[in-house]
């Protein structure tokens, strides 16, 4: 691959995802101050000292960003991790086999994706116990259905083309009809789709904490310390923007990847892209 | 048009199907735990004697499946049961709730249904020269905004630098009709920034593939002009896919209104649902998932006849 | 309009197309598709521009309303129609002209109708809008051009909406829908190449009637010589945007000045002689009923029964929907038979493809209509000449490579393409490596599945001489499934011909090709455009004859 054809918007995205997620490794090294360490009074300033100020108890804001950039990336990229297990290997195989288990699940992922995520996370969470666990395997599992609607598009399209029916004419096994053939053609659209759930996973963790049902405190999290700073907005304190804005950054950015990976995807039918 | 009639009333029987599978999934849901509502109720300290006599008292005691039938029967009584945590009727709470909330959505759809067809159709007009470039651009950026980033920036900005507006949307009986809109404005503004993009750019792409369709190079060539064009050859044929996306923006507006409504400290059924989950007060929450998945599906049932009612093949069969 | 004058309607000039293309990965460049072209049309004639996909055929057609398509602009020279050179007017007079003096017929009518309207409405609509009749006047003439046009029932069809008539009706709809508002100048941009062959002929007739008692000017665009050569007075010979040769009908056919003009003139002329049929067939299909959807399914193959002598070829001849590619996947066994059996090599096949052993697999192979989809995208072409040789012979490095180069040579391309991506190969060289494929299992026997005809007549020539030449080599039997009967002219030994699922003829070549022939082979044969001026007539009267003695 040739690095000079990355377009910019592409190169801005890689690098802010990049460190998002070294911060996100490294938060015990870089935060200057402990996650829950109270250190100066309530919502003070920007300074030398507290580089974002403080939040709502006097905690350093930057450290408590850094914690959060943490348990934030942490929890959606392992919901990221699990929809996509979940959703591809069913929707793969629901796919290549077809019959019955194709239309059993297909229908159950039907009705599923017929209450909103959001709303049935809800009702959901209203009887679980509130703990890191709970969270990754509801949106894991609720996220999953789209995952696998799209595997089984895409393997249900490829599937049908010539060159897998040549293979099966060859007498091909399963196994190397779904990791030979179709895999290596679904994969681009598979990847940009990776993108795409990791960030709807990080605004669905951010929106479930804003509404104080996600990540509990004292632990942080982007969308809890929203929560934690929204009564600042209304005197003029812009703490709880912040973490607001951290999260459009880290969405954006990742959507600039997904946006340059999906754009140079060849299609199929080939072109005569040297 | 028999045919279509009958094509109709078999996507709307097929739809309150789904709202009765979906009703048995709500339900099913609230289950998956070993725990139950006396216990919710009583709280961990109780004894099991008082456990027990709630229990029986609240027909705990049935098999699930008993009730769920007494929950459904209920509710299609128009009874949606008693709130836990307060002992009220839920359907008298839910129903003024549920007109603020529908009040503030519907507020947002008549601003950002007329705009987002709008300037999809600028989009389409001028593709891929500046206008077009930039509401990509716009659309990339808005969809990876949270609604509260949204809500909040207003706040901060209109509201408390500005002053244009309150920051908090109350609303109370005996509001004007103007007194109202004002207070649903910034959230409904949110609610607009929400969907608008996203609305904006399938509008794109439905009249875009319309109009790379060979009978509007026919229709080109025939010498008849942009506007007669787009009047007599494109718009019927792209009227589907429009409601389409506009039923799919505003099924996505609903669940917005969720958080939106949290932001602004507005009272309708979003807030109620997000407190009474925090309560563990299972059956509002059973009532409240309902109705927003009663919605949602009534916006796809809406598109589908849409579709339906406006594609000749069905409405002229052979 | 038959009685205006004789002179110069069109003039194109030194006419100049260009394009920009946007390569996934590089800055946008533009590239030329039309290069130097001229043209002069008179009233009231007909020429006829050929050539093969990319030739811009289509793009000069549309130049003369002063349209390009797909972000074609016109960067140099002049269209002078009527005496006024178009390209100066604006967009303005172009719309004024376009409906008017020139109108245009598409390829696939299907597409080019709405959908959403009724026949009539969009058939007056241009005489209505440029104001050339009322739309009492207009309605009157639509449902005359009906008639003459051969439509059913010419005064309710308009009342229609296009997806409830048949594909050969639209297009005679859409020839009414540019006639009527009397233009000066018909663009016929393929006009039949969608249809099947039994009904192109009758549309041919029906423009060619059409054009003559008008009296309208016609550019006829297409890359089938011998259709061309049946309705138009010059041909003008296109390739890669430039004029070849141009020259009247006649001229072209019978004494072309160039090269090219004469390969395309040449192309059906491949030369092969017929084998007798061998006392064992190789393959035998013995009463085979199938049908999608199991037993309950319509049937789509009733009783086949045919059989394929070792390293022969028998071609199987039929149109859209007469079952000839259900016949491969039967025998292939991607669909068991209900009823009937195939054998080969003297012993019976399983009627489902897991059953069968590998070396059954191996020994009959496959080769596809669309090479493109044919080979995964993923693969080098090493890659995928190489799985056979590993899969069925276990062949492993320096052994497989000699092999390889070996295929390689044999479908006439060299070792340096063994690396590149299908998406790197030419239409041509993508059908080659899936022959190579074939052949590197060592099949007794190859079914081809309309193997030329999403190719150029030039390229399909090609590929006909290699396989005729691999079959001489390899003694390969081929199964031949086509819709073109001068492809099955040039290389079969028997022929089976299906309508409808069923097989009406079968024996030798020279057998199904001589009379007496049965309804449907007739009606096939004397369908089939011939390279000779006055063809048409003489098949619609040789037609009409039958009917009125029947």
């Amino acid at each position: 691959m040739n690095l000079s054809r990355i377009p910019i918007s592409a190169w801005i995205g890689i690098i802010l995802t990049s460190a998002f997620a070294f911060v996100a490794v490294f938060a015990q090294v870089i935060a200057p101050y402990g996650e829950g360490q109270i250190v100066g009074g309530l919502w003070e300033p920007m300074s030398a000292k507290y580089w974002l100020g403080t939040d709502n108890l006097g905690r350093d804001l930057l450290s408590r960003m850094i914690f959060g950039a943490q348990t934030t990336l942490f929890i959606a990229a392992a919901a990221t991790a699990l929809s996509f297990c979940t959703g591809s290997v069913l929707g793969f195989t629901a796919a290549v086999i077809g019959g019955w288990i194709d239309q059993a699940l297909s229908r159950f992922v039907d009705l599923l994706m017929s209450i909103p995520t959001l709303i049935f996370a809800l009702v959901i969470l209203a009887v679980l116990p509130a703990n890191t666990l709970t969270l990754i395997l509801v949106m894991g599992l609720l996220d999953s259905t789209r995952v696998y609607r799209l595997s089984r598009a895409v393997a249900v399209d490829i599937n049908v083309m010539d060159f897998v029916e040549a293979a099966k004419l060859r007498g091909e096994g399963h196994r190397w009809v779904i990791f030979r053939e179709i895999l290596p053609n679904a994969l681009s659209p598979l990847v940009a789709e990776l993108g795409l759930r990791f960030i709807f996973m990080v605004l669905f963790l951010s929106a479930l904490s804003f509404l104080g049902l996600g990540v509990q405190p004292p632990e942080a999290d982007w969308g809890g310390i929203v929560k934690e700073n929204k009564e600042g907005i209304v005197f003029g304190i812009p703490a709880a923007l912040i973490p607001a804005g951290t999260i459009a950054a880290l969405a954006i950015s990742v959507n600039l990847v997904a946006d340059w990976i999906l754009n140079r995807t060849t299609d199929l039918k080939g072109g005569r892209g040297g | 048009m028999k045919a279509i009639l009958k094509l109709v009333a078999q996507r709307i029987a097929l739809g309150l199907l789904l709202l009765l599978a979906v009703s048995v999934v709500i339900f099913a849901g609230t289950q998956i735990l070993p725990g139950d509502v006396a216990q919710s109720i009583l709280g961990q300290s109780a004894t099991p004697q008082a456990l027990e006599n709630l229990r029986r008292e609240l027909g705990l005691n049935d098999p699930a499946y008993i009730r769920y039938f007494r929950w459904l029967a209920g509710i299609v009584q128009g009874d949606l049961g008693t709130a836990l945590s307060n002992g009220q009727d839920i359907a008298t709470q839910l129903g003024k709730r549920l007109g603020n909330t529908l009040f503030l959505a519907g507020v947002a759809a008549i601003v950002s249904v007329p705009l987002a067809i709008l300037l999809g159709l600028l989009a389409v007009r001028y593709r891929n020269r500046w206008p077009d470039k930039l509401i990509s651009a716009v659309t990339l950026a808005s969809i990876s905004l949270p609604e509260f980033f949204i809500g909040y920036l207003l706040i901060y900005f209109v509201a408390v630098q500005l002053g244009w507006f309150t920051s908090v949307s109350t609303v109370y009986e005996g509001m004007t009709i103007g007194q109202r809109l004002n207070a649903v404005a910034l959230p409904a503004a949110t609610l607009t920034l929400v969907v608008l993009a996203h609305m904006m750019r399938m509008t794109r792409a439905a009249i875009l593939n319309v109009m790379q369709s060979a009978y509007i190079e026919t229709a080109e060539l025939k010498g008849i002009s942009a506007f007669d064009i787009i009047r007599k050859h494109a718009f019927p044929n792209a009227i589907a896919p429009i409601v389409n996306v506009v039923m799919l923006n505003l099924a996505y507006l609903v669940v917005g209104v969720v958080v939106v409504e949290v932001v602004f400290v507005y009272p309708g059924m979003g807030q109620y649902l997000v407190d009474h989950v925090a309560k563990r007060d299972v059956p509002v929450v059973q009532a409240c998932g309902l109705i927003f998945a009663a919605v949602y599906i009534s916006l796809n049932i809406i598109a589908d006849v849409v579709a339906i009612i406006s594609n000749p093949r069905l409405r002229h069969p052979k | 309009m038959a009685d205006k004058d004789k002179g110069l309607l069109l003039d194109i000039r030194n006419l100049r197309m260009e394009a920009t293309a946007y390569p996934p990965d590089g800055p946008p460049h533009d590239i030329v598709i039309v290069d130097d072209v001229s043209l002069t049309l008179k009233r009231g004639k007909v020429l006829g521009l050929i050539g093969e996909s990319g030739a811009g055929k289509s793009t000069i057609g549309l130049s003369s309303m002063g349209y390009g398509r797909g972000g074609v602009r016109i960067t140099g020279g002049e269209v002078i129609l009527n005496g006024r050179d178009i390209l100066k007017g604006g967009s303005r007079q172009l719309r004024k002209l376009r409906g008017k003096e020139v109108c245009y017929v598409a390829q696939s009518a299907a597409a080019a109708f709405n959908p959403a309207h009724r026949l009539m409405d969009q058939v007056i609509e241009a005489a209505l809008v440029h104001g050339v009749a009322s739309r009492e006047e207009a309605r009157k003439r639509a449902v005359v051009l009906f008639e003459k046009l051969g439509l059913p029932d010419p005064g309710g069809i308009g009342e229609r909406y296009p997806h409830q008539v048949s594909g050969g009706q639209l297009q005679r709809a859409m020839t009414a829908m540019a006639l009527c508002p009397e233009p000066d100048l018909i663009v016929f941009d393929e006009p039949t190449t969608a249809l099947d062959v039994t009904t192109q002929i009758d549309v041919l007739a029906a423009i060619k009637e059409a054009i003559r008692e008008t009296g309208v000017a016609a550019l006829y665009i297409t890359h089938d010589l011998a259709v061309v050569a049946q309705v138009s007075d010059d041909i003008m010979v296109l390739r890669n945007g430039q004029t070849v040769e141009v020259g009247e009908t006649a001229q072209i056919i019978h004494e072309p000045r160039e090269d090219y003009t004469r390969a395309l003139v040449s192309v059906r002329s491949i030369e092969h002689k017929e084998k007798k049929p061998a006392p064992k067939p190789l393959l035998s299909v013995d009463g085979v009923t199938a049908a999608y959807g199991g037993r309950g399914g319509v049937a789509v193959l009733k009783n086949v029964s045919l059989q394929l002598s070792p390293g022969q070829t028998l071609a199987v001849v039929g149109e859209s929907g007469s079952g000839k590619s259900t016949l491969a996947r039967v025998i292939t066994g991607l669909l068991p038979p209900y009823e009937g059996e195939v054998h080969f090599a003297g012993r019976q096949l399983a009627p489902a493809l897991a059953q069968r052993s590998r070396d059954d697999l191996r020994e009959l192979q496959m080769i596809y209509q669309m090479a493109d989809v044919a080979m995964n995208p993923r693969q080098t072409v090493r890659n995928i000449i190489g799985r056979p040789l590993e899969f069925y012979f276990g062949m492993r490095g320096a052994e497989k490579e000699r092999r390889l180069a070996e295929l390689l040579d044999e479908i006439e391309m060299g070792e340096g393409f063994a690396d590149r991506y299908p998406a790197e190969l030419s239409g041509g060289q993508k059908q080659r490596v899936c022959i190579a494929r074939a052949l590197a299992a060592k099949p007794q026997l190859i079914i081809c599945d309309e193997v030329t005809s999403a190719l150029d007549p030039l390229v399909a020539d090609g590929i006909l001489k290699l396989l005729l030449n691999l079959q001489k080599i390899e003694n390969v039997a081929y199964l031949f499934i086509t819709h073109d009967l001068a492809t099955v002219r040039a290389i079969a030994d028997s022929i089976a011909v299906m309508y409808q699922g069923e097989v009406v003829r079968y024996g030798t070549k020279s057998e199904v090709l001589s009379p007496p022939f049965d309804d449907y082979t007739d009606l096939l044969l004397s369908s089939v455009p011939e390279m000779e001026i006055g063809w048409l007539e003489k098949a619609i009267a040789s037609r009409r004859m039958e009917s009125a003695g029947n």
